[in-house]
């Protein structure tokens, strides 16, 4: 079916079809222009190559299933995801998380806000040619996701942060850790710096370009990065301050002209931001004591001893589990049953251990919030991650929408480009951060 | 961080539209009668209750109701920092209602995916078709009647 663009284009212009597979595009996306010459006179944008029914689906799992679900909407940083529906759950459920669970979520987030940002910029800057920006990125981002996997056991889709807390606790030397990614973060971030501020290569291709004005931004629903870029302070972490973050000091950088060079220009103040924050966090978690292994017993063989009376002696579980065993429970995971998941060392010996293990993820048992209808959000790496659940008190939601950021702000590509070359389209489209996964769902 | 509540002067000003307010966990909800939408929500955004971003716009299928569909709109005023929840429900035969990019750009995007998910209508819509589906889907696949595992490729799967 011919498109409006096509129906209204001048005969003598020519039409290009950018995407849905373009190698300076990270993402599966369209973009139809009308070109003359090199000047684009209409563009029109064409997504949903990466729609997999994210919502339907949703509807169809339990609400303890469908957090794996969540981390593949923008699985740059999933963790703010899991964030973003977890606090939605826990506003709708009434649930009180620990002070250790929050400020491990911070720091978390934090860190895969950096994550997000690294990607970004580095893709943006190496579509124009500046590769080694790229390769310094990603060598940082290898430190920030170090933490990540020491301590949730995968890099990128980890479902770490549940419904009432978090899955495990930090790993043992985790501030090390923590350090060492800090330290090669800012590093990176100088080199780059060094590299792209007076670069002119660089300023030619991202100043006045892209630019759009602090009133379209808002009518367009931008948030984030993109909208601070454009001059308007906006921040869920300030403006409706979630977790710890009212404690915590931290600036929020803004732009001015709202062009390219502003959004690269407020990710890298935003950066050293979240390294502030990670910091910060990192000096209130107190450190835990590390667990003597040695004199653990098998489930088989606590079960054996357990006939009489329950033995003193810890339970050895999975290395997988690690982190979170049941004398770690309160300090990471709400006490509200049945929020979470029963320990394992009771599901393995006891047997009122395994009934409400049954409970918990039985159809039709599990988490089951109230009758009613919720909206929360938190500052994502893009902007407002938010979601909206509507609950008829079953085990599944009803209707999960998901506000993505970044749909909010490729809405206005369309009107970006209109005007500029086609070599213009590259720097804009890479500094908006499209992620196929929250755009399509 | 919270400005001035003016819930109230809004209640007493679209008094004619609303059908009722409640809170709810919090948030501000407001319901609304769909014809009085468009012009509600011009009043909202202009001063002084300057809700200048329309943060969310979404639908819910409630099938076995009468007014079958419930647009939901999310705003947020960046000067008093406050959100608000504006409900309306439109009848499942006839299921159209105001479009608002006239107010706000991204509307124009957000009303397209409800129009591709639920097939509801939006009036005086520049360009109504659908956003994420492609255009020769059948159905509408977030409404509560289309099967969850129903599939329609383009060209034939291969077995």
């Amino acid at each position: 079916m011919e498109t409006k663009l096509q129906k209204d284009a001048r005969p003598d212009t020519m039409l290009l079809n950018m995407g849905p597979s373009h190698p300076a595009m990270h993402g599966t996306f369209r973009i139809m222009l009308e070109l003359e010459g090199e000047k684009i006179l209409n563009a029109e944008v064409d997504i949903g190559y990466l729609h997999r029914g994210f919502e339907k689906t949703c509807e169809n799992r339990t609400y303890f299933n469908l957090l794996p679900y969540v981390d593949r909407l923008n699985y740059v940083s999933p963790l703010i995801n899991n964030l973003g529906y977890a606090m939605t759950m826990e506003k709708l459920l009434g649930v009180r998380v620990p002070e250790r669970a929050q400020q491990i979520r911070v720091l978390m987030s934090e860190l895969t806000r950096i994550s997000d940002h690294l990607t970004c910029l580095g893709a943006m800057a190496m579509e124009n040619g500046a590769f080694s920006v790229f390769l310094y990125m990603m060598k940082a981002r290898e430190y920030l996701w170090d933490v990540v996997e020491f301590t949730t056991g995968s890099r990128m889709l980890t479902s770490y942060i549940r419904i009432g807390g978090v899955r495990a606790d930090l790993h043992e030397g985790w501030q090390s850790s923590v350090r060492t990614a800090v330290r090669e973060t800012r590093r990176a971030l100088r080199d780059v710096a060094g590299l792209l501020d007076k670069n002119q290569i660089f300023l030619n291709r991202t100043r006045g370009i892209g630019s759009i004005s602090k009133e379209d931004a808002i009518s367009h629903g931008w948030t984030g990065p993109c909208l601070r870029s454009a001059g308007v302070s906006y921040d869920v972490r300030k403006a409706h301050p979630y977790l710890i973050y009212d404690r915590l000091e931290f600036e929020v950088p803004l732009g001015e002209q709202g062009d390219n060079y502003d959004r690269y220009s407020v990710r890298m103040r935003e950066m050293e931001q979240s390294l502030r924050l990670c910091e910060q966090t990192s000096g209130l978690i107190p450190d835990s004591k590390p667990r003597v292994k040695a004199d653990e017993i098998e489930p088989t063989e606590a079960l054996r001893l357990g006939r009489l009376q329950k033995p003193p002696q810890r339970i050895r579980l999975s290395p997988n589990l690690e982190g979170s065993e049941a004398d770690v429970y309160p300090r990471i995971l709400t006490g509200d049953a049945p929020v979470v998941v029963p320990p394992k060392e009771d599901t393995y010996t006891t047997m009122e251990g395994l009934i409400s293990h049954f409970l918990f993820f039985m159809d039709g048992y599990g988490i089951r919030p109230p009758k009613g209808d919720v909206y929360f959000s938190v500052e994502g790496g893009n902007g407002e991650v938010g979601f909206y659940i509507v609950s008829d008190g079953t085990d599944r939601p009803y209707r999960l929408h998901v506000r993505a950021p970044c749909f909010h702000v490729l809405s206005a590509l369309e009107q970006l480009v209109r005007g500029r070359f086609v070599a213009d389209v590259i720097p804009t489209f890479g500094s908006m951060n499209m992620i196929g996964g929250e755009l399509d769902r | 961080m919270e400005k001035e509540d003016l819930i109230e002067e809004i209640r007493a000003r679209f008094s004619a539209g609303i059908e009722s307010y409640a809170e709810s966990l919090g948030d501000q909800v407001l319901v609304v009668r769909r014809e009085n939408l468009l012009a509600l929500m011009s009043g909202l955004r202009a001063a002084p209750f300057d809700y200048a971003v329309l943060l969310d716009a979404t639908c819910v299928d409630f099938l076995a109701s009468e007014n079958r569909f419930e647009m939901v709109y999310h705003l947020f005023s960046l000067s008093r920092n406050r959100r608000l929840r504006i409900k309306t429900s439109l009848p499942g035969g006839n299921p159209v209602v105001d479009s608002l990019s006239g107010l706000w750009k991204n509307a124009d995007w957000l009303e397209r995916e409800v129009f591709d998910m639920f097939g509801v209508g939006f009036i005086g819509h520049p360009d109504l078709r659908r956003l994420l589906m492609y255009e020769e889907f059948e159905g509408h696949p977030l409404r509560k009647d289309y099967p969850w595992r129903k599939e329609q490729p383009l060209i034939p799967l291969k077995d």
